[in-house]
């Protein structure tokens, strides 16, 4: 991953020197550890302000919805799903995108990090297999996989699914992913373990709504919960409507999230609330034998009906 | 002004009998970082922390807060009245808030006691706290207070502020609900004022020198206000931001909130709850025109508000004390030390390079 950027900027500097594109949508480098910030890129002297590291966890795709322009995006795994998402979707079209996608190789977990560090973390150092953190009086190096997101760990989709060119060959796909296990564990659960579960797992909830803006896919002009004609939920601090929000937002989601974990990833209290959208993503599986955001030739399940679809689940 | 010495071990004890007549809030450890909490009966603050994840601020001015009851059963004698709720009436204390956060209070103060306006609520919360600051002996590499009006020990705000000096706590007792304070702790030991006053001097210093980042504040207010609205940096700026509330809900001074009626089955409560100028519906009219539809016009807002129109307003420097909590926490990485300086150096009339 480190290493790619060369390409990534050689490629950007190309379609805009050409008027492919009139912008690039990447990262450039952050002010802080572990936050790259996403940029526009307007004139080829500019490329080199991109950057490619494991600071990239923000969909980019979360940036196209509504965009007139021409535009090059740099799309990881996850982010092209979610292109392909939007393309479907109307939310923008196939022709005004270039899409330069990049084989990814997992995100760093930017919570478990500051988690793991004995103060606030001054520099972040990745290698191809370890990432070091440093502090005023710390310096700790761990490998890999144990400070990767979650869902990049479970992740099967690293390689762009569309593309117009790619920063590097394609990577070899994760095999023998188990990707439900956490979410068997809570359908297992009795009712009351079920609510306790979720009531501590959103009791730091402070509805910032952080999770659904990060959401490429929650792009509803007015969010059901932002509605106060009527009043879909409370807008307070009640448990009840914290939890309905979080639940309704993950069905908005269905056969659709990608678990590009861009919600987990910018809770500033670092709540999973993956487990809710995984739950449906397997159910679309387990259903539907569906996969999101892989084709641009087939509707979603939840888009249309077939005869053949499964009625089990009616009692 | 009285400087006590606590040893370490009468903190606890202090804190203990404060319990009889305070509600005691203090930092606590929590999976990933502190918080304030309520301290119960056999708990005591953690001082191992550099600042809390989120502000204090919820302490005197809750997330959401219900201002009035109502029933809507016509059968009720007071069917269709407000009905005021009991305000705090228990006097109510944090320990070791940091200098910025206690500033903080001061600064929304503005905004809640104005001369025209004064906040039934938020005052009634206010003057039944008291705060017992710690002065921060390791800032964060994200914090400019010093550059933001505020400091490591400053004293704004805070009624009592403690200083770590080794076996012992000198705690400088600043206002006559701080003497309230430490009298019912038990906290009565004089130091030498001589002494006492140099090592906290000696220990300012040595904070003070540790703050590695600033911003520059200085042209704020004479930068032309249209033209800094206008000016081309904003998209730029503006561009990664995905209008989420996390920088304004953590932040100790952002005061803005919303008012709502909720009701159920035949009663109701009007709550107000913080509400976020990033939040798209924030400014939509009645009429359902928003003059705040875009980004950008709402990331502008935050911060011409914080570092241009609160600058003009009340001529007391920036609506910021620089607790850093908005740069460590934004998902996307908008940095309000960048932004200020952009600002500050903002020349109108010069070609601006398109930032990218
Ligand atoms: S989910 Fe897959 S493609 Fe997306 S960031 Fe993680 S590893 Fe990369
Ligand atoms: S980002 Fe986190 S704190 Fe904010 S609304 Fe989502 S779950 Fe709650
Ligand atoms: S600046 Fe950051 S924290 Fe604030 S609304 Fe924008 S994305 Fe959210
Ligand atoms: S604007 Fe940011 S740095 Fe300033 S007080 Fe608010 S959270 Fe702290």
């Amino acid at each position: 991953m480190l290493g790619y950027i060369d390409k990534i900027r050689e490629i950007a500097k190309g379609i805009l020197e050409n008027n492919k594109v009139d912008m690039v949508i990447g990262f450039r480098q952050g002010t802080v550890p572990m936050m790259n910030e996403p940029c526009i890129i307007k004139r080829p002297e500019d490329v080199d302000n991109l950057v490619w590291d494991g600071n990239c966890g923000i969909n980019l795709a979360n940036y196209l919805p509504g965009r007139t322009e021409k535009i090059g995006v740099i799309a990881k795994g996850c982010d092209s799903r979610n292109i392909v998402n939007h393309i479907i979707e109307n939310k923008i079209n196939r022709e005004q995108l270039y899409i330069i996608g990049v084989p990814c190789k997992g995100m760093t977990d930017r919570h478990k990090l500051a988690a793991l560090a004995a103060g606030e973390i001054v520099a972040v150092e990745e290698s191809a297999n370890s990432v070091m953190i440093k502090g005023a009086d710390f310096e700790n190096t761990f490998p890999k996989h144990d400070v990767m997101q979650q869902n990049c760990l479970k992740c099967t989709h690293r390689n762009p699914v569309i593309y117009d060119a790619l920063a590097v060959d394609l990577a070899d796909e994760q095999t023998d992913i188990d990707r439900y296990a956490d979410v068997r564990q809570i359908e297992e659960l009795s009712v009351e373990a079920k609510q306790q579960h979720f009531t501590d797992l959103f009791a730091a909830c402070i509805r910032c709504y952080a999770c659904r803006n990060a959401c490429p896919l929650c792009y509803c002009p007015t969010c059901f919960v932002d509605e106060s004609r009527p009043q879909w939920l409370g807008k307070g601090q009640d448990a009840i409507d914290i939890h309905t929000f979080h639940f309704l937002r993950a069905f908005h989601c269905a056969g659709r999230c990608t678990d590009c974990g861009a919600c987990e990833r910018a809770c500033p209290v670092g709540i999973n609330m993956r487990t809710l959208t995984k739950k449906l993503e397997k159910d679309c599986a387990d259903l539907y034998n569906w996969e999101a955001g892989l084709t641009l030739d087939t509707r979603p399940p939840l888009d249309m009906y077939d005869v053949g679809d499964s009625d089990a689940f009616i009692k | 002004m009285e400087i006590l010495k606590i040893k370490k071990d009468d903190l606890s004890k202090g804190l203990d009998a404060l319990k009889k007549s305070y509600r005691l809030f203090g930092p606590a450890k929590t999976e990933s970082c502190h918080e304030f909490k309520r301290l119960e009966q056999d708990e005591q603050p953690d001082f191992n922390f550099s600042n809390t994840r989120l502000s204090p601020k919820a302490i005197i001015y809750p997330q959401s807060e219900t201002m009035f009851t109502y029933s809507l059963d016509e059968n009720d004698e007071d069917a269709h009245i407000l009905k005021e709720v009991n305000s705090l009436d228990a006097p109510q204390a944090v320990i070791g808030i940091r200098p910025c956060d206690a500033d903080a209070f001061l600064l929304v103060k503005r905004n809640f006691d104005a001369p025209d306006y004064k906040d039934p609520y938020w005052l009634n919360a206010y003057a039944k706290t008291t705060l017992v600051g710690l002065a921060c002996e390791k800032p964060c590499p994200t914090c400019f207070c010093t550059t933001a009006g505020s400091g490591p020990f400053s004293e704004r705000g805070v009624d009592i502020l403690l200083a770590d000096a080794g076996d012992d706590y000198l705690a400088k007792v600043i206002t006559d609900k701080g003497s309230a304070l430490a009298k019912a702790a038990g906290w009565d030991a004089p130091s030498d004022p001589d002494s006492a006053t140099e090592e906290i001097e000696r220990l300012k210093t040595a904070a003070e020198e540790k703050i590695s980042s600033h911003v520059e504040t200085d042209h704020l207010d004479k930068i032309d206000t249209t033209a800094l609205h206008q000016a081309p940096f904003w998209e730029d700026t503006a561009f990664a931001c995905i209008n989420c509330g996390t920088c304004t809900f953590l932040c100790p001074t952002c005061w803005c909130f919303d008012i709502q009626d909720e009701t159920c089955g035949a009663k109701g409560e009007r709550l107000r709850n913080w509400d976020s100028c990033m939040f798209p519906i924030f400014t939509v009219h009645g009429t359902g025109h928003n003059p705040r539809g875009t980004k950008k016009q709402r990331v502008r807002q935050r911060f011409m508000h914080k570092l241009k129109y609160y600058v003009d307003k009340y001529e007391i420097g920036i609506q910021c004390v620089g607790c850093g909590r908005c740069i460590r926490s934004c998902p996307v990485n908008i940095d309000i030390r960048k932004i200020c300086n952009l600002m500050n150096h903002y020349k109108p009339d010069t070609v601006e390079e398109p930032a990218s």
